[in-house]
């Protein structure tokens, strides 16, 4: 106990008021003490590290987390965090989203993410709804299940968070929920050491939006649902698609050596001032003399 | 001309133009998506990036261009994007974002006719009131548009100079025809610009007020991986950078980051003149619109008429300090701009009635001729 209030008093920003917006029973606790557990036991010095997110409950996490932190539009933290990246590749680069923020609004963003495989991991957590609008149907919402905008049953179809990452090329793709922390710890650590773009899936409960639409007693009730309603990858290797029917699976889905962005962007720029027999000499020539006007400028700056 | 003077003639391109600018004031990160007719300016960026230490990225389309270039901004870099009309509007989200969080960038916006897809490839002048009030809430921003090749590279400087200098994102507008225009460049001498800074934190780590918004001075802006770890957020924040809802907090924020730009309107503007000596007809004109009134200008003189061209490089803020000034010698303004009336409003709301302003429009997707500025300024002297 004292450990974790220790991680805490070093990694919650030290003015910002507690508690969080976050009502009674949220998982969105959950995942932020995993995180900072996470970044205490990596000992990743805070100056170093860049959270950021984009709108919703989920959006909140960074105004807490004592690192440097960016909170963005709608949808749009992965596109942010990519030039925070760019710029300072030394930085470790973490972003929160939920699942409407990831999924719908940026989900072209997510997706593009995966493919790219900049060196970001990203936290989607899954509560199946908008929470802070009030619990309209989201792109996870699974169908049959209601929302304010879903009052007879969501008549769409749900997207597979995991799937999706892995589809679009994600270099490291895990899941698990909120009931299961010391998984979720090790996920996450697993994504911050991944050299590559890492998608952590965490299933999540919203009790006040999702879970009183949807006929869950309490918050209890949706952590059992986690619990009972998941299995291991390999338990659902054993399961017929008829014994999965509503169940989640868990597991590291996705993880492979693939080279990272920028690893190959800075080889190539070497590549490319270094030689002397190519396009590149041209191109040097072309930039030095720009540069001789930039120096001009400098000289007055 | 001696051998060493040749060296500094070069041919250029509007948006190359743009690009050299861009990189000789330090800008060391792009990211953009392709769109007519702007393209030239990335491909530019995405050659000679890697090969001085810069990074490029060609991203998923607009939206995440600025929000990637506000990104390595915080990050530490100067960055800048380029864009055309649908593209532009695309960005208006995030503009207003680093409006709010007060964080440089750079986006050039290569008008093109409009609305919608419009007319990819002919010029236009049309997104001047939405560089102005394309994003919601109520915010400021600075817009240069250049009427030279030669001004495509100082006016970038410029740009991002300012957007250092006042923490906000800026925007240069270039139409169509001057950013594919090609003509000759003299290199200018050395000394001849200014390329401010965002500033350093003071040594203060525990209270650093990044979004400080106090007296003149615009607070320095640390970078991430620095010495002082902050939050930017796109909620409205008190100084040290967190959400807050306390009135007088609110309030304080938004005159700040409008204050800031509007109230130096007249320090930022930067105009050209022609013949306005003696003038009592003006026409106010700007970008490649300005270079047909020139012409126009001179023609109106064979004629006898004593026209002159008060050309403003510094669209935003407005500034109305020289239609002041002009005002009691003119008996008429003429305003042509590729549009059906966009920084004519303003120019209506500077002089308020003194002075007859006339309004002449043109969305065809053609440039102005000459003749067409001429006669109408003769046909609404005789009326």
């Amino acid at each position: 106990m004292s450990q974790a209030i220790e991680t805490a008093r070093t990694y919650l920003k030290p003015h910002k008021k507690l508690p969080t917006v976050w009502c009674g029973g949220c998982g969105l606790g959950v995942i932020m003490s995993s995180l900072l557990r996470v970044i205490s036991k990596m000992e990743i010095p805070k100056n170093d590290i860049a959270t950021v997110s984009g709108i919703g409950c989920t959006g909140r996490m960074p105004t807490y987390v004592d690192s440097n932190t960016l909170h963005t539009t709608h949808g749009r933290a992965l596109a942010f965090a990519t030039g925070v990246k760019l710029a300072n590749p030394k930085l470790t680069v973490i972003t929160a989203m939920g699942d409407g923020d990831a999924l719908a609004i940026g989900g072209n963003h997510f997706i593009h993410a995966c493919r790219r495989n900049i060196d970001i991991t990203a936290i989607v957590a899954n509560n199946c709804i908008y929470g802070m609008t009030g619990g309209q149907y989201s792109p996870t919402t699974p169908h049959g299940k209601r929302g304010t905008t879903a009052p007879y049953g969501n008549v769409e179809h749900e997207f597979d968070a995991s799937a999706l990452a892995a589809g679009a090329g994600a270099s490291f793709v895990a899941r698990t929920s909120v009931y299961h922390v010391r998984e979720l710890d090790k996920m996450l650590e697993q994504a911050i050491r991944h050299r590559g773009f890492s998608v952590v899936e965490v299933m999540s409960n919203c009790y006040t939006s999702y879970g009183r639409l949807n006929k869950y007693k309490s918050p209890v009730d949706m952590f059992r649902w986690m619990k009972e309603s998941s299995v291991t990858l390999r338990e659902a290797e054993r399961m017929s698609p008829e014994e999965l029917e509503g169940k989640f699976t868990r597991g590291v889905f996705v993880e492979n050596y693939m080279p990272e962005f920028i690893e190959v962007y800075d080889n190539l720029a070497e590549r490319l001032t270094s030689d002397s027999t190519t396009v590149a000499t041209q191109l040097r020539e072309t930039v030095e003399r720009y540069e001789r006007l930039g120096d001009r400028l400098k000289a007055v700056g | 001309m001696s051998a060493k003077r040749n060296k500094d003639i070069k041919v250029l391109q509007g948006n190359e133009a743009c690009a050299i600018g861009a990189v000789a004031a330090g800008v060391n990160f792009f990211a953009g998506y392709p769109i007519t007719p702007s393209s030239e300016v990335a491909e530019f960026m995405a050659r000679h990036l890697p090969l001085i230490g810069g990074r490029f990225i060609q991203m998923e389309d607009e939206i995440a261009s600025i929000a990637a270039i506000i990104g390595a901004s915080i990050a530490g870099s100067r960055s800048m994007t380029a864009t055309s009309g649908p593209g532009f509007s695309l960005m208006q989200e995030n503009l207003g974002l680093a409006c709010l969080a007060e964080i440089p960038c750079v986006v050039v916006n290569v008008m093109r006719a409009g609305p919608s897809t419009g007319l990819p490839t002919q010029p236009a002048q049309a997104d001047v009131m939405q560089t102005r009030w394309g994003t919601h809430g109520d915010h400021a921003i600075i817009a240069l548009a250049p009427s030279t090749v030669l001004e495509c590279i100082e006016l970038t400087v410029c740009c991002v100079s300012l957007a250092e200098k006042y923490r906000t994102p800026t925007v240069l507008l270039l139409d169509e025809v001057i950013g594919h225009m090609r003509e000759s460049v003299t290199l200018p001498p050395p000394g001849s610009y200014h390329c401010e800074s965002r500033g350093t934190p003071g040594a203060d780590l525990d209270d650093y007020c990044p979004a400080a918004c106090e007296g003149d001075t615009v607070a320095p802006l640390g970078h991430f991986g620095g010495p002082h770890r902050f939050h930017v957020t796109g909620l409205t924040h008190d100084k040290h950078g967190f959400p807050t809802m306390v009135p007088d907090e609110v309030d304080q924020k938004i005159h700040w980051i409008v204050d800031k730009i509007e109230s130096r309107a007249d320090e930022l503007a930067m105009n050209d003149e022609f013949m306005t000596d003696d003038c009592d007809v003006l026409l106010f004109a700007y970008g490649s619109t300005a270079r047909v009134a020139k012409a126009s200008v001179r023609q109106l003189r064979e004629q006898g008429i004593k026209a002159g061209l008060l050309r403003v490089k510094t669209i935003w803020p407005f500034s109305g300090k020289r239609l002041h000034e002009l005002a009691p010698q003119l008996r008429g303004i003429v305003v042509p701009e590729m549009n059906m009336g966009q920084l004519v409003l303003e120019v209506e709301r500077t002089i308020g009635g003194g002075v007859p302003v006339r309004r002449l429009g043109r969305v065809d997707g053609r440039l102005f001729t000459p003749d067409q500025i001429t006669d109408f300024v003769t046909e609404e002297l005789s009326a």
